[in-house]
């Protein structure tokens, strides 16, 4: 049974915050194939091509006939397990904290036996559903689950030290104005979180403010504005635990057809620049609260366009301003891997809004990212491509990165 | 039924046990662990040594050096090198090496040595960096190194055969009573089963005294052909019949069986023995729970019977069924890579009637196993000998 969590009382600011400690993050190249798939969530293992037998740990060769074409392959998830402990006398400071642990054999249907983490309600001899996770270390492990639904079973604290749940945290939106910025706030809201939503240029109305006004704290906040974020993150920088950049600054436009620089410097300034101060103003103090209860510091998200992977000619420059950020995403997520805090990266095809209104269907809804946002929070991923669009791009430049370049640059209008 | 033609040991023996006594923790590095064990070779045999012309290591806390580096840290000029790294299998492996090379000729006088170190921080490092399939897949669930991996294994094969706490806790106890009689051991106190069982859990279904405490030591012994022992004037040990196993083929889901079960008949075949004959059993005993794995996989009793054995005999020095005279790793201490050579230098001291106060009244015939490597969920090596006095 997993008592419900608790909301958090005030912190005694006298006390110590409490540092991250890391779990074990060695990995053999081959066994970051597995963090590729808990990464997306998904459950896979390697498969081999010759002989079809799973194998797990990662292996260089197939252990039943030496092929050395072994795959990461989506594999069956369930399983039974076969044995468990109790880790009570850890021999490293992240899981001596954090004891006692639970740990256990899972023997998997498709094979190969797992040593895995156990959810407080899996028990010997009972079967199980499992998953990849990241650690805190951002390192792939196997979890095992329920196979049913259970009261409480997000709250287990095993569980959550997988995940970014919103429940109890403060959650930052940096712009409020747009449909996107008040869809993510309302889900985090819906989620559990105190939500917190940036707004550049207060007097300016926009339709819906109401509403958002209603709901969540409004603070000023104009990301280009490097003294804005560093006045806000002077107010609020200890105490946001999720941070979510919505930046959505999007003018159609490739390179030759526009005489200006201004609006490919706007980008910039709202995708690159913006993040940079965003990451400066509040990143260290996230870093810094990894550790500091039930309402830790946990996850930086970024909505990026899927074209920061690929450019899209029609919208080129801001295609590239999208990549530079996506760079920057990369940097932060080792940076704030040190305080055991996740950088959440998605990907999404065109929004139903009004620069992209000349784009023909599909569009996204912006409550489709905002779900797709506390699915990853709460399951614990780290790579998410929402909608059919981006997931298109993403089969596309697994298969052939030459041929989606060939298909995106042609049709410049 | 012995299935292999194996060629004998006839013509070698085994001598000079040497124990360098153990410490908790250690400032020296391996290297003077081991230094001091091959120091103890020549002076306990008198053997120069510019005559040593064979070397074989085991050692976890040695690196970056492995036995090529120590030649020339000790000054060996040797024909014969050997690194072994199989943790608890170390020493019968590092015998049936030893002994297959003087036979041929390649050497003339092996010296077997296993040493390590262990700093205040050293056993942590071990575990972390213990195999690639153990930091992918082991270690980074609850950090509980071999803790973790035997309590899995401990509590499977609990719930399959029916095996209480109290049947690990007699093989811990017996062992607890030779150590006091071991003045090298770690552990000085006497352990009654009612503080067994109250000791604080570790990673159930492992309690404290399940554990074996991590320490720095040194064991080692020679390996030469009779004659050249002879000529030395050096009591040597025989070996009638040796195995060792890696990754037997097992159905096992979790570890139920060591590789000694996929040849056993090929080791009792070849000493011409059965299991009744021994007067003395050295098991690797890193846990109670692999000592009574070995009890039957190495044929004393049937599987799933390993509990009804431990009831039915005593187990200390002057009991029914002497084993681990030397308190084992469990009392002794685990001094890394030589917890597999205790139970192979203690052998020798028992059948050449040199152990002292912890002797087996008219030991001729014992025998010595080893286990090791918990490379992912199950140990991978295995090894038993079988040793006897001289004629």
């Amino acid at each position: 049974m997993v008592e419900p969590l608790q909301k958090p009382g005030r912190k005694n600011p006298l006390d110590r915050t409490r540092q991250q400690a890391l779990p074990p993050a060695g990995r053999s190249r081959k066994g970051q194939l597995l963090t590729l798939a808990a990464a997306q969530g998904r459950f896979a293992l390697q498969c081999c091509s010759e002989c079809g037998l799973f194998c797990y740990p990662a292996r260089d060769a197939c252990p039943n006939c030496l092929s050395a074409d072994l795959p990461l392959t989506d594999a069956p998830n369930g399983g039974t397990i076969v044995s468990e402990t109790t880790v009570r006398v850890p021999t490293d400071v992240y899981f001596r904290e954090r004891a006692s642990w639970r740990i256990g054999i899972v023997k998997l249907d498709c094979g190969p036996e797992m040593v895995a983490h156990l959810h407080a309600d899996c028990y010997d001899g009972e079967r199980v559903r499992m998953s990849l996770q990241l650690d805190k270390s951002g390192q792939a492990v196997a979890f095992a689950r329920p196979t049913e639904k259970t009261p409480n079973q997000a709250d287990d604290r095993q569980w959550r030290e997988m995940t970014a749940t919103p429940k109890f945290r403060r959650a930052l939106v940096t712009n409020g104005r747009t449909a996107l910025g008040q869809a993510v706030a309302a889900a985090l809201k819906a989620a559990g979180a105190e939500v917190y939503v940036g707004l550049a240029d207060p007097w300016k109305p926009f339709p819906g403010e109401e509403t958002l006004k209603r709901d969540h704290h409004v603070v000023p906040l104009d990301v280009a504005d490097e003294r804005s974020v560093q006045e806000l993150a002077a107010d609020l920088g200890g105490k946001i635990d999720i941070l979510v950049n919505s930046t959505e600054h999007v003018r159609p436009g490739g390179l030759l057809d526009r005489r200006v620089t201004n609006a490919v410097k706007d980008e910039m300034d709202q995708h690159h620049f913006g993040f940079v101060h965003l990451a400066q103003a509040f990143g260290p103090a996230m870093r810094a609260r990894g550790a500091d209860g039930v309402n830790s510091a946990a996850a930086w998200v970024n909505v990026f366009s899927v074209y920061a992977l690929a450019n899209w000619a029609p919208f080129g420059t801001n295609s590239a301003a999208q990549a530079a950020a996506l760079s920057l995403s990369h940097c932060l997520r080792g940076e704030l891997r040190l305080g055991g805090v996740r950088v959440v990266n998605l990907f999404t095809g065109p929004l139903d809004t009004e620069w992209f209104q000349t784009v023909p269907p599909p569009k996204l809804a912006p409550k489709a990212v905002a779900s797709a946002i506390v699915a990853a929070l709460e399951n614990g991923t780290e790579d998410v491509f929402v909608g059919d669009v981006a997931e298109d791009v993403r089969q596309r430049l697994l298969a052939n990165p030459k041929a989606l370049e060939r298909d995106l640059n042609q049709r410049i209008s | 039924m012995r299935t292999s033609r194996r060629a004998s040991y006839d013509g070698v023996v085994v001598t000079t046990p040497v124990t360098i006594p153990y410490q908790r923790y250690s400032v020296e590095s391996a290297h003077w662990w081991i230094g001091r064990a091959l120091r103890g070779l020549v002076d306990a045999s008198g053997i120069s040594p510019r005559d040593i012309d064979g070397f074989c290591l085991s050692s976890f806390t040695v690196g970056p050096d492995t036995a090529i580096g120590l030649t020339q840290h000790f000054g060996l000029s040797v024909r014969w090198l050997d690194h072994i790294p199989l943790g608890g299998a170390s020493a019968v492996a590092a015998f049936r090496r030893a002994a297959r090379a003087v036979q041929a000729g390649d050497a003339d006088i092996v010296a077997c040595v296993a040493g390590d170190t262990n700093h205040v921080d050293s056993f942590r490092r071990t575990l972390e960096n213990f195999s690639r399939f153990a930091a992918d897949a082991a270690y980074p669930y609850g950090a509980g190194g071999a803790n973790a991996s035997f309590a899995l294994i401990a509590r499977h094969y609990m719930n399959r055969f029916g095996i209480s706490r109290e049947d690990f806790g007699r093989i811990a106890v017996s062992q607890r009573d030779n150590a006091l009689r071991n003045p090298n051991a770690l552990m000085k106190t006497p352990l009654t089963l009612e503080q067994y069982m109250a000791a604080r859990p570790i990673a159930d279904p492992i309690h404290l005294f399940d554990c074996v405490m991590p320490c720095a030591g040194a064991e080692a012994f020679l390996v030469m052909r009779e004659e050249k022992a002879a000529a030395a004037k050096l009591k040597g040990a025989r070996v009638l019949g040796t195995i060792e196993r890696h990754n037997a083929r097992l159905d096992d889901v979790v570890q139920n069986h060591g590789g000694w079960i996929a040849d056993i008949d090929d080791l009792w075949g070849m000493a011409g023995a059965a299991p009744g004959d021994l007067d003395f059993v050295q098991t690797y005993d890193d846990y109670p729970v692999i000592v009574m794995m070995q009890l039957e996989d190495l044929g004393f009793c049937k599987k799933g019977e390993g509990a009804e054995f431990v009831r039915s005999h005593d187990l200390t020095i002057d009991g029914t069924f002497p084993h681990n005279t030397t308190g084992g790793q469990l009392s002794a201490g685990q001094a890394g890579a030589a917890g597999a050579y205790i139970g192979v230098t203690e052998s020798i001291r028992q059948v050449l009637g040199t152990a002292g106060p912890t002797q087996v009244k008219d030991a001729r015939l014992g025998l010595a196993s080893g286990f090791g490597m918990i490379n992912y969920d199950r140990g991978l090596s295995s090894g038993a000998m079988i040793i006897a006095g001289e004629g």
